[in-house]
């Protein structure tokens, strides 16, 4: 690892006056960034921890019933402190690594990583979540901007991130078994005025995206049978030692149908 | 560069350490700990695990600043004063739940941290939970066996309902 000074800052502000120095990282929970660092495929001069930033952690409702994660929140306490307002989420963060990551990394860090096999984007995506950082709000599709992009800038922090809470929901994933991330994982959603939202991860090279044809499908009728006959096209989509885009894109069908029939 | 203080098994410590510190290299090198083993150096072994405020996380993916003022217990601090084995460890060792052994600090770590969650986990429940946790020697069967030992079930009652 190379060298670099740790710094703990006591407040958001101090945090984000840290990020003003264009070589510094900010560090979550660090279960994707250390092992980055170990493998000298970073370099910064600075790394600001944010995992003690109280403000942006936990949960909480705004006045718009939208569930509130703070971007410092372990994937192990939502997990745990949203399972009963949004189930569906919670079974997601549930199955992310293993539990002493889930202990560790945050969803902050998940978004801001914006890995292309990470599960978070599938849920944003699929309920049209809001990104809140300390300067601005992000909405869902306009966030992801392709494998390890995001719209963040130099030195934005994800402070938040504003789910509205879906009448059902699950998440399916298949597990790539080795490194646990998602060979492809769909998140379904069937919103409070009755559209339906299907977020699919792990299968683009670009990351998180949208299925609208399945969305379309369910949103006349939300039943796995709804989806007969509609496979979405392997042009895209990744092939790798994995599997190839032909399998991925017929995972992303059999997810999709799983996630509708667990929706809950 | 500068001083971390912490509790380490119950007792306060404190070392000089790099900023870059890892707190598995805190408590192995700066503390002579050298129970928590580093397996793979890419954090996805566990053999490192140990718990931080009553958490299970990985040492090798945490720096030992920020387990700065915080209790951290490891492999050590698991046996009585007398050296009598946990009830977690005596389980690994009467149903042979190690062979080399390399990854039974982090398997006794993680399976503490487990039946303080969940004090009778079915097998499921145990596969899942120590996913992150690789034997090489893969001797996971007697692993399970352990941990239903010492969550007080009968291993072959468990096993085979099945």
């Amino acid at each position: 690892m190379y060298d670099f000074d740790f710094v703990t800052p006591a407040s958001l502000a101090e945090a984000a006056a840290a990020l003003e120095d264009p070589e510094a990282m900010a560090l979550g929970g660090g279960q994707t960034l250390i092992p980055t660092l170990r493998a000298r495929l970073a370099m910064p001069s600075k790394l600001v921890s944010l995992a003690g930033l109280a403000e942006i952690r936990g949960i909480c409702e705004d006045d718009d019933g939208r569930l509130c994660i703070g971007g410092a929140t372990t994937h192990g306490a939502i997990a745990r402190d949203a399972a009963e307002r949004f189930s569906g989420l919670a079974g997601l963060a549930q199955r992310i690594g293993d539990p002493a990551v889930r202990n560790r990394g945050t969803l902050g860090g998940s978004v801001a990583n914006n890995d292309p096999a990470a599960c978070y984007p599938a849920a944003i995506l699929a309920t049209g979540a809001t990104v809140v950082t300390h300067r601005r709000e992000i909405a869902a599709g306009d966030f992801f901007q392709g494998m390890f992009t995001t719209a963040l800038d130099e030195g934005e922090i994800v402070t938040e991130v504003r789910f509205p809470v879906p009448r059902r929901s699950a998440y399916q994933k298949f597990e790539q078994p080795a490194s646990r991330f998602a060979l492809v994982g769909v998140f379904v959603a069937e919103m409070a005025d009755g559209a339906v939202g299907v977020g699919v991860t792990g299968a683009a090279e670009e990351g998180g995206f949208r299925w609208e044809a399945a969305e379309a499908a369910l949103a006349a009728r939300f039943d796995p049978a709804a989806l007969e006959g509609l496979s979405h096209p392997a042009e895209g989509l990744i092939s790798d030692i994995h599997g190839d885009a032909a399998y991925r894109a017929h995972l992303i069908g059999v997810m999709t149908r799983r996630a509708v029939a667990a929706a809950a | 560069m500068g001083e971390i203080a912490m509790t380490v098994n119950g007792k306060e410590v404190a070392a000089e350490a790099e900023d870059r510190t890892l707190l598995v290299e805190f408590l192995r090198e700066g503390l002579g700990l050298t129970g928590t083993h580093l397996g793979c150096d890419t954090s996805q072994c566990g053999a490192c695990l140990v718990h931080v405020d009553g958490a299970l996380v990985k040492s090798c993916a945490m720096f030992a600043a920020e387990a700065a003022g915080r209790e951290v217990t490891t492999i050590e601090g698991m046996a009585g004063k007398d050296g009598t084995l946990s009830p977690v460890q005596a389980a690994f060792r009467d149903q042979h739940g190690l062979q080399c052994g390399f990854c039974t600090p982090g398997m006794v770590m993680a399976t503490a941290a487990l039946l303080q969650e969940d004090p009778a986990p079915d097998v499921p429940r145990i596969r899942a939970y120590l996913q992150g946790n690789i034997c090489r020697c893969t001797g996971y069967h007697n692993i399970v066996r352990a941990v239903l030992q010492a969550s007080g079930q009968d291993p072959d009652r468990a096993l085979a309902a099945e």
